[in-house]
């Protein structure tokens, strides 16, 4: 162990509140780490970070700015490998499989981990061209037919379906931005993974838009295990059955989002929740 | 008198409409428009320069788009063309063409055939290249032995000086290129109507020619185009690879700073270098042949090479990542993402630079020279590997020609060059604009 990160505690105790989260009763747990670091060169962005986040639940990780809920969010489908100088330390399991495993194929986990990004970002291709992209490499569908399908369910899903059946082939960069949101998650559906990760999907969205996409995040906790990264109290209040509080690179406190909100056992988590700092 | 104070306080501190407030908001504006006139100045002198290039280039030039041809009515006639009856390629080729124009040259300008200095008067009249004219058209088609056509046939090139009013008639006729009776005979021909100027095809027909009037860019056209092929054959997919490598897979290390670097250094480097490494390496060490296409297109594939990576990568850098994350996102790989959604979107750019590319290798004059395209090519080739010019390198050889008709042809043959490097920049604008997306 070197003298840098010998200095600091090398664990940093994450409180349960309560003790144990009535979620993790209820939900088998779906991702598990174990001491999970991240290092940008020689700068420590996480510190060995125990958690377990369940199946069929909404997952919010809140925490002020530089606080490594994105990094680590990004930890999770192994966005991190495309940062040359970021090194990833510890062990990720996804239903009991390592994958950060050498064995493990990382275009097939980012198969099954879909992530909707802070900014929407549709392809500059048509609204069916952006949807049918992650089926068509994976050979999801067998002939056109199977496809107009995936795409039609995938925008069901995502609600935007009626409001573009009548233009699939026009660009999806046409769309609004609410809307453009609503595709790219339909996009990361249209794969069938287990889990979306999304990285403050609302941030950039007016208020009527981001109601939208809550609703649409509160109907997609049925099928998949969803992670969302926010800024808005709010908004973690509104949509997540579990919180993480993230700061300074260490996982504070974690437990059912009411619990959190109403009855928080550590100072930080208390002090950020009533707006102190942030 | 409390509200004066009040506003002797607040000019002092500087209130908008202050003395020092109007006068700084006065020097301001005077700024600007100074910058604006100096702009504006600086944009008319250039104009003004691009004017002087232009009209002097098209004034010296266009005449070199026209020919001085005469109109006559020339009897393939069987006895001259093939006594012993043989009409096989080879008699043909040796057959007594010059008889044949020049018989009918007399009869047009009713020279006196009999009389020997009015014969070799009148000779001096046609082109020495219509041999080669009639023989061609008799070669394509046999059919015109024994039958009599009207033929524009090229005259001489001190006629179409004459014509165009290059040769001064008030200089004593010693020491003029064409003598009284050539004048009148001329002068005669023209009111006639059996001589004047003709649009001149044989500018992008004839290969090199030591007479003006026969002198065409064929050879140059064709050698520049078999360079062009090589280059955008070899220099863009080598460039674009290269390219993409440095962009999107190569990890960022002092190796690849060092090959950046390196890269734009090649840029700088001047093309005559490149000449003397192509001399070095394609000539002496592989062999290749001198003075061919193919050589000249390696060269100055290595030429446009950086031009091509560094147009690409700048084009592959402008594509927001968030296009490459969206497409990792949903489990593309690496090479998906980059081929699927990057390349696509950066394509307008790489096809733009790489066409700047090209239109600088065309008008490149300096390697050419040191690996022998600077040569008398009167034959166009067929293949790279044939000799051949290339059309700036033309240029210059036309351009160290004394005759009037060289000079002309000097500035045509820049015209043709200009064409060239305009059509290709206005491909590259309409590409751009036919493919840009926005996001």
């Amino acid at each position: 162990m070197d003298a840098a990160v010998a200095e600091k505690p090398t664990r940093f105790e994450t409180v349960m509140t309560p003790a144990e989260p009535v979620i993790m009763k209820e939900r088998k747990p779906k991702i598990v780490t174990e001491g999970v670091t991240v290092h940008y060169g020689d700068k420590q962005a996480i510190y060995p970070l125990d958690i377990e986040i369940p199946d069929r639940a909404v997952s919010a990780f809140i925490g002020p700015s530089g606080c490594g809920k994105s990094t680590f969010l990004r930890c999770i489908n192994r966005m991190n490998d495309t940062i040359p100088t970021a090194r990833v330390g510890g062990r990720i399991t996804i239903d009991g499989e390592d994958i950060y495993d050498p064995a493990l194929d990382v275009v097939q986990l980012r198969a099954r981990v879909g992530m909707v990004f802070q900014k929407p970002n549709p392809f500059p291709k048509s609204i069916f061209d952006n949807i049918a992209y992650g089926p068509r490499i994976h050979g999801l569908a067998r002939n056109k037919t199977d496809l107009e399908e995936i795409v039609e369910n995938s925008l069901k899903r995502a609600g935007l379906f009626e409001e573009v059946k009548d233009r699939l082939q026009s660009p999806g960069t046409g769309l609004s931005g609410g809307q453009q949101q609503r595709l790219c998650i339909a996009r990361a559906i249209a794969v069938n993974p287990d889990v979306i990760l999304m990285d403050e999907p609302c941030s950039a969205l007016d208020p009527i838009a981001t109601a939208r996409i809550e609703e649409l995040i509160d109907e997609l906790r049925e099928n998949y295990c969803i992670i969302i990264v926010t800024h808005s109290m709010q908004q973690a209040a509104r949509v997540s059955q579990l919180t993480a509080f993230f700061h300074l690179g260490t996982l504070v406190e974690v437990g059912d989002t009411e619990a959190i909100f109403t009855n928080p056992q550590e100072r930080r988590t208390q002090d950020y929740i009533m707006g102190r700092f942030g | 008198m409390a509200d004066v104070t009040a506003d002797t306080s607040r000019t002092r501190t500087g209130s908008w409409n202050s003395d020092q407030a109007r006068a700084r908001t006065r020097k301001r504006y005077a700024a600007e428009r100074r910058f604006r006139m100096y702009g504006i100045g600086a944009l008319c002198f250039a104009l003004a320069f691009l004017l002087i290039l232009f009209t002097t280039i098209i004034g010296t030039g266009w005449t070199a788009f026209l020919q001085s041809k005469f109109l006559l009515n020339v009897t393939f006639a069987e006895d001259v063309i093939a006594p012993d009856g043989k009409r096989d390629e080879q008699a043909l080729r040796l057959a007594n063409w010059d008889k044949i124009a020049r018989t009918a040259l007399y009869q047009a300008i009713g020279a006196d055939e009999a009389n020997r200095k009015q014969r070799k008067d009148a000779n001096e009249l046609l082109s020495r290249g219509i041999d080669v004219q009639l023989r061609d058209m008799v070669l394509a088609d046999p059919g015109l032995i024994g039958q009599t056509r009207p033929v524009w046939l090229l005259a001489h090139g001190n006629v179409d000086a004459l014509l165009k009013g290059a040769i001064d008639r008030d200089i004593p006729e010693a020491r003029r290129q064409l003598n009284d009776q050539q004048l009148a005979w001329v002068d005669a021909a023209v009111e006639k109507g059996i001589l004047s100027k003709k649009f001149n095809s044989g500018l992008f027909t004839f290969g090199a020619s030591s007479q003006p009037e026969t002198a065409g860019l064929l050879v140059a056209i064709v050698g520049s185009f078999f360079m062009m092929l090589t280059v955008a054959l070899l220099a863009v997919p080598i460039g674009v690879a290269a390219a993409i490598y440095l962009e999107e897979f190569a990890p960022k290390n002092r190796w690849t700073d060092l090959i950046e670097v390196n890269i734009n250094n090649l840029a700088a480097v001047p093309s005559i270098v490149f000449g003397l490494l192509g001399l070095a390496v394609f000539i002496n060490f592989m062999g290749l042949p001198r003075s061919a296409s193919l050589v000249g297109g390696l060269v100055l594939t290595l030429m446009t090479l950086p031009t091509v990576i560094i147009a690409s990568r700048a084009a592959l850098t402008a594509v927001p990542p968030s296009i490459r994350e969206g497409a990792l996102g949903v489990g593309a790989s690496k090479m998906q993402a980059v081929f699927h959604h990057v390349l696509p979107l950066a394509l307008p750019g790489i096809m733009t630079g790489t066409i700047i590319g090209l239109v600088q290798a065309l008008g490149e004059t300096a390697p050419l020279l040191m690996i022998g395209l600077v040569a008398f090519v009167v034959d166009v080739p067929s293949t790279p590997l044939e000799p051949a010019t290339a059309l700036p390198v033309q240029i210059y050889m036309w351009a160290s020609s004394a005759e009037r008709g060289f000079v002309e042809r000097t500035a045509g043959a820049t015209i043709v060059l200009l064409g060239f490097l305009f059509i290709m920049n206005a491909l590259a604008v309409f590409l751009r604009r036919r493919f840009e997306r926005r996001w």
